[in-house]
């Protein structure tokens, strides 16, 4: 787990990877209570124009949110977390997330340590960028 | 059937007059049950967002919330948005289909913690439309570009839990 005193700007966290194939959409859907069709209904028109039925945005936010929060542990608690839905990705498509330290900094007697992070999609392109901030007790 | 894609799209002040209306409050309960459910959709492994023996372990009062996630989707016929659950914004309504924008995509979102959310709290939910804007992009026609603010309060307190803003994108 994280200590205050041995972060470093430019550490990178463990990556994360994650397939999620319509089964797992579905658990997504029922966890978050968006049930947008577009996500895993087959016939649906939209998925129809685009191709396939695309992850959730918010899925690959939360996927963003289990590598920072995967990092900190119980070890401090994340601040703000804030992404981009760029590009789609299509139901089973592989995607990377992955983050980097980019700022240590006190205010208001809180130690904050903040991160770039973002997924990749199995070509290297960044679909979902963003930042987060998070507190460490110590 | 594919949709058709709109060709020009203007916002008209009738829309511009929604921005800032604050919706009725909403409760949401974030329950054991609650956290569980979202931490299996998202793929979690680690036992504290599961097991309330490994989360007391870990020092957590409860099941800690997942970042990102906010609240019970809470459904209640009726009174609830059908697909995506919580509550119906109330007051005079942004209705893009009436425009041609059947699409709807989401843009981005961002969420402040002023703590971290646990099983038990209570937070009593607001939102409303903060700002329009629109955007043309070669695949989708021009698109409406809707920003929300939503603020989520202890319900116990009034104190102030969480902020989020979220982007959605009507095509």
């Amino acid at each position: 787990m994280p200590t205050f005193a041995d972060v470093n700007v430019g550490d990178e966290l463990p990556e994360l990877t994650k397939a999620p194939d319509r089964s797992q959409l579905v658990k997504y859907a029922a966890g978050s209570g968006d049930y947008n069709p577009l996500h895993f209904d087959p016939d649906f028109p939209q998925a129809i124009q685009i191709g396939d039925n695309i992850i959730h945005g918010r899925m690959k936010y939360a996927s963003l949110g289990e590598l920072v929060a995967n990092w900190v542990g119980p070890s401090g608690w994340v601040r703000a977390i804030a992404c981009q839905y760029r590009g789609m990705d299509m139901r089973g498509a592989t995607f990377t997330c992955k983050g980097v330290v980019t700022a240590k900094r006190e205010e208001d007697g809180r130690k904050l340590v903040d991160l770039d992070i973002w997924t990749e999609d199995a070509k290297g392109a960044k679909t979902t960028p963003g930042t987060a901030t998070v507190v460490l007790n110590g | 059937m594919v949709p058709p894609m709109a060709e020009s799209f203007e916002i008209t002040d009738e829309m511009r007059s929604l921005i800032g209306i604050e919706s009725d409050p909403w409760t949401y309960e974030v329950t054991t049950t609650s956290v569980r459910a979202f931490a299996r959709g998202v793929g979690y492994t680690d036992p504290v967002y599961f097991d309330l023996e490994a989360a007391k372990a870990a020092g957590y009062a409860s099941l800690p919330a997942p970042p990102t996630y906010l609240g019970t989707a809470v459904f209640i016929p009726g009174r609830s948005n059908d697909t995506f659950s919580g509550p119906k914004a109330t007051g005079p309504q942004l209705n893009p289909r009436d425009y041609g924008l059947d699409g709807l995509l989401d843009g981005g979102t961002e969420t402040v913690y002023e703590r971290q959310i646990v099983a038990g709290d209570v937070l009593t939910v607001t939102s409303r439309l903060s700002a329009l804007t629109t955007r043309a992009s070669k695949g989708l026609g021009v698109m409406l570009i809707s920003t929300s603010e939503t603020e989520a309060r202890d319900a116990s307190d009034g104190s102030l839990v969480a902020t989020q803003r979220a982007q959605a994108i009507f095509y």
